[in-house]
């Protein structure tokens, strides 16, 4: 392994978990689905770096399902969700930024302190890729826990399903199906969500989940 | 695969093809003979093959069906052990299904009770059988479930209910000791074969956690104490023929996994391991039969007396590990045998008293004492029946409960050989409890059938009441026979357990069809002997002569009594003896410290109206110790965590975030 692969790697890797600190900090819907194409363009780059390098054609495939799919079709089609619902104008986090830029910042410390202490032995492009996979799932999780909007909270699922795609391309030989699996359940998980969304629209007026709370007569 | 297990296996088959058959048919007016009938020749027919097993050729076999767990299989294996249990388990259900021919006529929801009662017996015969952990466990949860179905059989009675829900969650606990037991025997390598358990030994620490979750998980299935409180309630909520296979044979079953981990799998015992076994076997015994002198309920007394035979049984077979531990292996064998004889006998015994209480049931709808009373005139051959099974299980000669307590306090009285102090004061500790508890025993069984049986009667039903049908006089008559055949003919019984207790405590008893006039001579003709045909001889000799000189003399001879008086000393029948005042002597004695009983008496002023009453207070200690406790911390949690189930999305979604987070730290932060 040369240094410069290995530095563009890390490189492309590290942009995604910045990508992800990025999308902490939208409090515009339309912003957050640009910033998460980003994600899923810098993450296209990334898997085609690791075909590269490793030499696995079939990573290209995955690399274009991720430029299609998350970079092109699921952010026009929340655009457009987004557009018929109006609520693009929507402000909304539910904890404030500096607290979770802070959380944000514990995660990543978390993750890479745990995963370099577990896998002193693995090849060190993986060691970093897996570290880095594992902060990008925290900050998606991340994500999901901070805000009340169903839509944010889909595009906090789908940078976490970035994460694990992250990982699965890091190690080598993880074969295609487990990537093509991968990215069909974020396109099964849009649509479902996407058709749950008009379902509570229907019914409530919103894609506030703290309408749900309200039906059910609960405080918050 | 042997033939001898692939033709016990099909039993189960047979009897779960029975189960099917009487789903579908159980509404026919047929349906009850069809389903007993076919209960009693599957049952006969395992029973002549465990017996031909174990009389002949005391080999082992083994045989594995394609079945369970994938790449395992199910393992099932026939050795003296197992076919001693099979035997007590289908002789138990060949005369249940013989009784319950004449009994299940009288069933009022038949389609209730015959499904579940051959798949009961299935269940039985499986756990006997298996193999390895697996199917032990999955038999046993079969067994535990078919008869939690016969507990509920009639539901729409609020207690039997609540025994229902007490012996699913009893039920329940138990295998959850019993699969930790077996988790902690497959070690880390995961062998779930009995075969590979026997081979690798636990160490100290492991051996001894197995010990005590075999207790909890086997004990709480027997009935021991503190673990018994489901016992009294679900036993007899069932019809009465399931009671007896409940009280007679279930509990057997659950000795024998015991048996089966303690003696067979766990390799060689440390010495307290017996200290424990003996101390909860002595305390059940004592508190079993407390229990059963204070009830007035038939039923239930007899399922109170069922525990003080488990502890007998339990007390018995820490005895024998206490030897086996300190190599003094015929004195093992001795104390082995004596437990395995009890067992063979309680299922004897109960079984016979349980279709007695049935007969009661039928022929007055009533098994409160208290409104019984007189019903040797009206059943004149079940209450002598019901006698013979008092006689034996009070552990009077010439019957079989003699014989099996004898040789179990001839083992407590090897106990001075001992090497540890502990044990040598213990032993004759728990000697005297059991001493204490057979003569409790006596009384409870004398209270159980002077109450019932003699006097005049309590109620109007006992005056109509008819003397049972043929099948379950012909059940009851058989179970006398053998309770008398066991104990005339001790030595037999001694003579077939050779087999079960040479690989198992590494030694038998001396041989005892060879010694002279069917005595049984446990240690040395020196020690001590017994002659059960002798004793039975001169009972009845005597017996008769006596009956013989009172009808002679004494029946011709001129009474006077008070004039008016028609030969009573009081005209009502309440005022007979009660179960209750029977009782009260005891209940004076052992009440304080067993119950916490407290008598008030509440005498009005003189001139007053109102009536004085006798006010007592009877607690039971063990439910309050250790059950409520434990049922009010469980409520207090659920309450205190009912709030968790109306969260938001988020706020979950945060918990199940932050539960990760944490996994992590700790994970990160572990050294």
């Amino acid at each position: 392994m040369n240094g410069l692969t290995f530095d563009i790697a890390h490189l492309l890797a590290g942009s995604l978990v910045l990508i992800s600190f990025m999308m902490l900090y939208q409090d515009r819907l339309f912003a957050l689905i640009n910033v998460f194409a980003l994600h899923a363009v810098v993450l296209a780059l990334s898997v085609a770096w690791q075909a590269y390098i490793q030499d696995a054609h079939h990573l290209y495939i995955t690399a274009a399902i991720a430029l299609v799919f998350k970079a092109i079709v699921i952010p026009v089609g929340l655009h457009r969700i987004i557009q018929r619902l109006g609520i693009h104008r929507d402000i909304e986090t539910a904890v404030g930024i500096g607290p979770t830029m802070l959380a944000g910042i514990g995660l990543v410390t978390l993750s890479m302190v745990l995963m370099l202490r577990v896998t002193p032995e693995a090849d060190p492009l993986a060691r970093e890729d897996l570290a880095f996979a594992l902060s990008i799932i925290l900050l998606g999780l991340l994500v999901m826990v901070t805000r009340r909007n169903a839509v944010s909270q889909v595009v906090g699922f789908m940078s976490l399903e970035n994460g694990l795609v992250l990982a699965a391309t890091g190690a080598k030989g993880m074969p295609l199906v487990v990537e093509i699996s991968v990215a069909f359940s974020i396109l099964i998980a849009f649509i479902v969500i996407g058709v749950f969304l008009f379902r509570i629209r229907e019914r409530f007026d919103s894609v506030d989940i703290g309408a749900l709370d309200d039906y059910r007569g609960e405080r918050r | 695969m042997n033939s001898t297990v692939a033709l016990l296996l099909c039993g189960p088959a047979a009897f779960l093809a029975t189960t099917i058959m009487a789903a579908g048919a159980s509404r026919l007016a047929a349906a009850t003979r069809l389903v007993y009938g076919a209960t009693l020749v599957i049952s006969a027919v395992l029973l002549a093959t465990a017996a031909g097993h174990l009389a002949g050729n005391p080999g082992e076999a083994s045989a594995t069906l394609p079945l369970g767990l994938p790449w395992t299989g199910a393992r099932f294996r026939l050795d003296g052990l197992s076919a001693f249990f099979l035997v007590v388990v289908n002789l138990g259900g060949t005369i249940t299904s013989l009784y319950g021919l004449g009994y299940g006529r009288h069933e009022s929801l038949p389609h209730r009770v015959l499904p579940f009662y051959p798949a009961f017996l299935a269940g039985m015969n499986l756990v006997v059988l298996a193999n390895d952990a697996f199917s032990f466990l999955l038999s046993w949860e079969f067994m535990s479930l078919a008869s939690w179905a016969l507990v509920m059989a009639h539901h729409r009675d609020e207690a039997n209910r609540r025994a229902g829900y007490i012996y699913l969650v009893m039920a329940s606990f138990g295998t959850m000791a019993l699969l930790l037991a077996f988790g902690l025997l497959a070690g880390p390598a995961g062998t779930y074969a009995f075969d590979a358990m026997r081979t690798a030994h636990p160490g100290p620490f492991a051996a001894g956690a197995v010990l005590v979750l075999m207790l909890l998980g086997a004990g709480s299935k027997a009935g021991l104490v503190p673990l018994h409180a489901w016992l009294p309630l679900a036993h007899p909520a069932a019809p009465s023929h399931v009671s007896a296979l409940m009280s007679g044979i279930m509990t057997k079953v659950a000795i024998y996994g015991f048996v089966r981990v303690v003696f067979d799998l766990l390799g060689e015992p440390a010495w307290w391991s017996g200290v424990a076994v003996l101390l909860i076997g002595g305390v059940t015994a004592v508190l079993g039969i407390l229990h059963a002198l204070m009830e007035k309920d038939l039923k239930r007394l007899l399922a109170y007396s069922t525990i003080e035979n488990i502890g007998v049984i339990f007390a018995s077979l820490g005895l024998a590990l206490a030897f086996k531990a300190n190599g003094m292996p015929s004195a093992a064998a001795l104390a082995f045998t004596a437990a395995l004889f009890h067992v063979l006998n309680h299922s004897f015994f109960k079984s016979l008293l349980f279709f007695g209480a049935g007969a009661v049931l039928t022929a007055t709808g009533e098994r409160d004492m208290e409104k019984l009373g007189g019903l040797i005139h009206r059943l004149p051959v079940t209450s002598f029946v019901f006698l013979i099974g008092c006689v034996s299980i009070s552990a009077l000669p010439p019957f079989n409960g003699f014989a099996s307590e004898w040789l179990v306090f001839q083992a407590i009285l090897r106990s001075p050989e001992l090497p540890q102090w502990g044990l040598k004061v213990i032993v004759p500790a728990v000697g005297g409890m059991l001493a204490l508890s057979a003569a409790l025993a006596a009384a409870c069984f004398v209270k159980a059938f002077g109450i019932t049986f003699l006097g005049r009667a309590r109620s109007a039903a006992v005056e109509r009441a008819h003397e049972v049908d043929r099948w379950s006089l012909a059940a009851m008559a058989v179970l006398a026979a053998f309770c008398l055949l066991a104990g005339i003919l001790p030595g037999f019984v001694i003579d077939s357990l050779s087999t079960v207790t040479l690989p198992l405590v590494g030694e038998r008893m001396p041989v005892q069809m060879a010694q002279p006039w069917l005595s049984i001579v446990p240690i040395a003709e020196s020690r001590s002997s017994y002659n059960g045909l002798l004793v039975f001889v001169f009972i009845t000799i005597s017996a008769s002569l006596a009956a013989f000189f009172i009808h002679r003399f004494a029946s011709h001879a001129l009474r006077r009594d008070i004039a008016w008086g028609c030969g009573f000393p009081d005209a009502v029948p309440a005022g007979q003896y009660t179960a209750v005042s029977f009782a009260q002597p005891i209940r004076r004695v052992f009440g304080g410290f067993a119950f916490r009983s407290r008598e008030t008496v509440d005498m009005p002023a003189p001139g007053a109206l109102e009536p004085a009453r006798l006010k007592v207070e009877m607690h039971d200690v063990a439910w309050e110790i250790f059950y409520q406790p434990i049922t009010g911390a469980i409520d207090f949690a659920t309450e205190r965590l009912n709030h968790l189930q109306f969260l938001t999305i988020r706020r979950y979604l945060t918990l199940v975030f932050l539960y990760l987070v944490i996994l992590l730290l700790v994970l990160a932060l572990w050294p």
